[in-house]
């Protein structure tokens, strides 16, 4: 087994990568920005060492910095985390190069994941469902246009390099297409340092479903169900549930089979999610690929009772999938994750500031995840997530009302944050009938600005 | 002619100024962008009118509610 591990991440995956590392007896070493150095789960690691400025260009995101740290403390794993460079090929073959093992899938998966567009045709050459969509576009004008039609209106304009919903824009005729195509390869060459673009037919409110897997380096593939993750303001997620409800359970085990299939042919290794729309007419056709654990992995641990970063380290170091998995890996309950974000509820703006005051509730069937504590500032350099909070229960009524009695006794002062906008989620009927799709966040918004202009009224 | 101030609604850092002082601008039209946890949030012009102060500059930290433009309009 690894011998010490470099976690190169900050905040709420830094935690739980860390307690992860500790259960499985392995050294460890965090890093941290000038901004995070206060930061709680600090502590939990072995050594600390830091990378830079809080700005994450200079830090999280400096290569050369974590590499140094890498070889100085002579860790021979590194875990990426999610975000930041977790993604990152280029990162992941130094890493390996410098003989340290990269806690993921190998580079050329990450490669071949990230660029969305090659993605499709190796999923769709083994026969995962698409919906229809062009090839990479090139600068002519026309020949977009003629992509669109070919596609058919509405159509989203994607970035083949990009992730988190950024530089996705939908567009409805020829002259948003053109305005779109310009701002999203603009937004893309800043984003991800790659301006290609595709376009994909826009499917209008349809569910987002995703199929975790975990594969071994010996061929060995398995999946670990679904998660149903359409609750979402600008293509980012904001709870997450396992299992998918109000679906057949048939089709869903019929969609993770075809999935694991598919990467098992490919000789898929270590983790990764597949991610699909589902429109109830077309059955699930894939969205992309992600080579990392990804934030709502909690839920799945919740309902499966697999450790998955345990997982993740034990298949990245060479381990077997049969000696990390148990022979058979059932369905217990519903559990639901909210992810807590320092944003306005309406507005979903950035609030960054200090936490004055923050409490979590506990009990049975609920955990939370964060890499704060009360006194400690959100700063304005990294993602607005404070917490991930996950509930357990027996069936799925159960599990939302207890999440609704878990952020009610959730306190944070000092920033807004968006559970105004989950507790309006958990009343709405079409959530609570699990009639749930893309387009749910923006109307339980729009109820809430009716309320409170029916009560300033 | 009425003057302006226009503030920042995030705290974050100004990536990019899109107005010059002294030209005309329309009202909604981005005055300049901050960037916040990982967004890009543009100021807008509250109104028509033209720009008579930058406070701020690409790089520079602001704070929710800190004046950042004033316009004539």
């Amino acid at each position: 087994m690894f011998h010490k591990v470099l976690v190169a991440n900050r905040g709420a995956v830094a935690a739980r990568v860390l307690r992860a590392l500790k259960q499985l007896g392995i050294r460890t070493v965090a890093v941290y920005s000038e901004a995070d150095r206060d930061l709680p789960y600090l502590a939990l690691a072995d050594e600390t060492r830091a990378i830079g400025p809080a700005d994450a260009r200079a830090s999280y995101l400096n290569q050369d910095a974590l590499l140094a740290v890498l070889a100085d403390t002579g860790a021979d794993g590194l875990h990426p985390g999610y975000g930041f460079l977790s993604e990152n090929a280029g990162f992941a073959r130094r890493v390996a190069e410098q003989g340290a093992g990269f806690i993921g899938p190998g580079a050329d998966w990450i490669e071949a994941m990230g660029h969305k567009t090659r993605a499709r045709d190796l999923m769709a050459a083994r026969g995962m469902p698409l919906g229809p969509s062009s090839g990479l576009l090139d600068d002519d004008a026309e020949a977009t246009l003629a992509a669109a039609r070919r596609i058919g209106y509405p159509v989203l304009v994607k970035p083949a390099g990009g992730g988190g919903g950024i530089g996705m824009l939908a567009a409805h005729d020829d002259a948003q297409l053109l305005a779109a195509v310009a701002q999203a390869r603009s937004l893309s060459q800043r984003s991800f340092g790659c301006a290609d673009l595709y376009l994909e037919r826009l499917v209008e409110r349809p569910r987002h479903i995703e199929f975790q897997v975990l594969a071994d380096r010996h061929g060995n593939v398995r999946h670990l169900y679904e998660r149903e993750c359409s609750v979402q303001r600008r293509h980012q997620k904001v709870v997450e549930e396992a299992s998918a409800p109000g679906l057949p359970r048939a089709a869903l085990d019929a969609a993770a089979d075809r999935v694991t299939r598919i990467l098992a042919d490919m000789r898929y290794d270590v983790i990764g999610t597949v991610e699909t729309l589902y429109d109830g007419e077309g059955g699930f056709n894939f969205l992309e690929m992600n080579t990392r654990l990804q934030v709502e992995h909690a839920v799945t641990e919740a309902v499966t009772g697999i450790d998955l970063v345990q997982a993740q380290v034990r298949l990245a170091f060479g381990e077997r999938l049969d000696a990390v998995l148990p022979s058979s890996v059932g369905l217990n309950g519903h559990a639901i994750e909210a992810r807590i974000y320092a944003e306005d509820p309406l507005r979903f703006l950035p609030s960054p500031g200090p936490l004055a005051r923050l409490e979590w509730p506990s009990g049975p069937g609920i955990r939370v995840e964060t890499g704060y504590a009360q006194g400690n500032r959100v700063t304005p350099y990294y993602d607005p997530m404070i917490a991930k909070l996950i509930v357990h229960a027996e069936d799925r009524p159960r599990a939302l009302a207890a999440l609704e009695e878990a952020l009610r006794a959730t306190v944070v002062e000092g920033v807004r944050t968006n559970i105004p906008f989950v507790l309006a989620l958990l009343r709405n009927e079409r959530f609570v009938n699990a009639d749930i799709d893309t387009g749910l966040a923006a109307e339980v918004v729009r109820d809430m600005k009716a309320a409170a202009a029916a009560n300033a009224a | 002619m009425a003057r302006i101030e226009v503030l920042s609604e995030i705290t974050g850092t100004v990536w990019k100024v899109e107005a010059c002082v002294g030209a005309a601008v329309e009202a909604e039209a981005a005055l300049l962008i901050v960037e916040s946890m990982k967004m890009e949030i543009p100021v807008p012009a509250p109104a028509a009118g033209t720009v008579l102060e930058l406070r701020v500059g690409e790089g520079d930290p602001v704070e929710e509610g800190q004046v950042v433009a004033v316009i004539e309009g």
